[in-house]
């Protein structure tokens, strides 16, 4: 009776650290899948003309398999989105964490998390049927679905990402550091931006990071507002086609394991690269400086 | 005078970032208060119970929401024995850090995959690889890989907040490890796991990108006989009927109906997660 019971805590232990490696091992699936149907394009195309080719025509006889446009455009939305994303999201998070009296903390952080949790379809609808006939109408463009458009839903969905990661960098501070700053006679104003900001950078760093992220991957919200041309933009009012746009765009007429496919393939290992790009630099910035107490600060 | 030491900058400032706080909830405002406008009159039983008819012009959306239930708690079905897994043994396990780390770093990663790449994914290694086509299987399977790091995350916080004292008490009288775990530290940290299963069941039932190519169809003339058969889901019957077809402008409400019970299905799972877990911390 002893030995078994030994014996099946020994199981159920094994059992577990197995069980443990399951996200690592998707990771190394979709690694493995996106590469085994997205290389097959570099065969066909050099690497020089998929990354800085100007044209992606993926239907036209001959095709032409230049992504340059739809990175632009992806790099484009990203930017424009975080600057509006950040300094919204980071100041929200400085008004909950030193301004906000703790009722009205404990309604806006719950309403900071429901806009986090909003369907990406959802937004996509809204800035479509509700957004863009405004742009049109009151900047009188062509089309109210664009760039600057793209950027604004988008921007409405990292600013909670951005504002919660912020938040709990900056709630975390210790006591100790705020009162000392105001000993010294420091007003709360400058012991925010000589104090609590420098001290919660790193996980300041780290929301923007992961927001950027958010925005760089996300797909309905620029497969529905950003107008869909696949060239490079004049204006912030200008159509474009980001990268996430066109795959989901495209995968429904492209032929199974034509070109076409694998290079959809090929902008999904691009996306997943810079994606990943963003969250180990996060990790590291958390990891290298975790919180190790208020003398280390 | 140094910089930020005059009341009035203070107050300038300050009441700077008061507004981005409220911009934060003017945006939630607005967006409500249009999809509830547009979509309030679009809601009827019937709009509810029945399935499209004439050509997605008319009828209702019965077929998406029980796809998008399928989906959801399929999804979750295949995700919670790993999630909850890799959980417990981080948390209770693990004593190797290189080792934690790695698993971390994995997680953290997936939870940065962006939803169409999981779609290429599953359209590569589910429906093609494995052969399970576009259906049920491949959309859970697809979606349960999605939400893992949700589950995963908040499971780990549920489980190590769990106070030591609880472990040791049960350790004390002869429980072994796995007990102790099954008997105490599970019970103990349910509501926290609680919380964590109904944001990603919210995560998954949104999802859109993921499922394009894996699970969803844009009409089924029958509801799904097995996981083996593909489903409507409410995302996506939102994004076809908004994106593609001739009649876009007439089925507008129908759009706005079936934006404002999507909306409403997932801000209700929030607020009950949230609710939860105010609950647990008041009693804490």
């Amino acid at each position: 009776m002893k030995y078994n019971k030994r014996l099946t805590e020994k199981i159920i232990e094994y059992l577990l650290f197995i069980v443990a490696f399951s996200a690592l091992t998707c990771v190394a699936l979709i690694v493995i899948f996106l590469f085994y149907e997205g290389l097959p394009i570099f065969e066909k195309v050099g690497f020089k003309e998929f990354f800085f080719g100007k044209y992606w025509y993926p239907t036209s006889d001959p095709p032409a398999f230049g992504i340059f446009p739809l990175f632009i455009g992806s790099v484009l939305v990203t930017i424009l989105s975080s600057l509006i994303a950040v300094p919204i999201g980071v100041m929200t998070a400085i008004y909950l964490a030193e301004l906000a009296s703790p009722i009205v903390r404990k309604i806006v952080k719950p309403i900071i998390e429901l806009l986090a949790a909003l369907p990406s379809v959802v937004i996509g609808f809204f800035g479509m049927v509700v957004v863009a006939p405004f742009l049109q109408e009151y900047f009188d463009l062509a089309t109210g679905l664009n760039l600057f458009n793209a950027s604004l839903m988008l921007a409405f969905m990292s600013i909670p990402t951005i504002c919660s990661i912020s938040e709990d960098a900056i709630y975390g501070i210790p006591t100790e550091l705020k009162e000392g700053s105001f000993a010294l006679g420091a007003t709360h104003l400058q012991t925010i931006i000589r104090v609590i900001i420098p001290a919660s950078i790193s996980g300041i760093s780290v929301a923007i990071t992961l927001g950027m992220a958010r925005a760089i991957g996300e797909t309905m919200v620029v497969l529905m507002v950003a107008g869909g041309a696949a060239m490079i933009p004049e204006s912030i009012f200008d159509p474009v086609r980001p990268m996430p746009a066109s795959i989901a765009a495209e995968m429904a007429e492209a032929p199974y394991r034509s070109d076409h496919y694998h290079a959809l393939f090929a902008i999904g290992i691009v996306l997943f690269l810079f994606t990943s790009a963003f969250n180990l630099v996060a990790d590291y910035i958390s990891y290298k400086y975790k919180e190790k107490g208020s003398a280390t600060l | 005078m140094a910089l930020g030491q005059s009341k009035f900058v203070e107050k300038l400032v300050f009441g700077i970032f008061r507004i981005s706080a409220f911009i934060n909830i003017l945006a939630l405002t607005l967006f409500l208060y249009f999809i509830v406008k547009n979509g309030i009159s679009a809601i009827s039983w019937e709009f509810l119970t029945s399935p499209p008819k004439d050509m997605m012009t008319k009828g209702g959306i019965f077929p998406c929401i029980v796809g998008t239930f399928i989906l959801s708690f399929g999804a979750l079905v295949v995700s919670m024995p790993f999630g909850i897994g890799t959980a417990i043994y981080l948390s209770e396990y693990a004593n190797n850090e290189f080792l934690v780390r790695i698993i971390r770093l994995g997680v953290n990663n997936l939870a940065g995959v962006p939803s169409i790449v999981f779609g290429l994914f599953g359209l590569a290694f589910f429906a093609t690889y494995l052969k399970f086509r576009v259906s049920i299987l491949t959309g859970i399977s697809t979606l349960g890989i999605l939400i893992l790091p949700v589950i995963i995350s908040t499971a780990e916080e549920a489980i190590s907040s769990v106070p030591s004292t609880f472990r040791e008490a049960s350790l004390a009288l002869g429980a072994t490890k796995w007990q102790t775990i099954k008997k105490v530290v599970l019970p103990a940290a349910l509501p926290g796991i609680l919380t964590g299963s109904i944001l990603s069941l919210s995560r998954a039932a949104g999802e859109t990108a993921a499922i394009m190519y894996t699970a969803a169809v844009f009409y089924s003339p029958h509801l799904p006989k097995s996981i083996f058969d593909p489903v409507m889901a409410l995302p996506y019957h939102i994004y076809v009927l908004a994106t593609a077809g001739t009649e876009i402008e007439k089925t507008r409400p129908l759009q706005y109906g079936s934006a404002l019970v999507l909306v409403v299905l997932i801000l209700l799972m929030n607020i009950t997660a949230i609710y939860i877990r105010a609950k647990k911390q008041d009693k804490v």
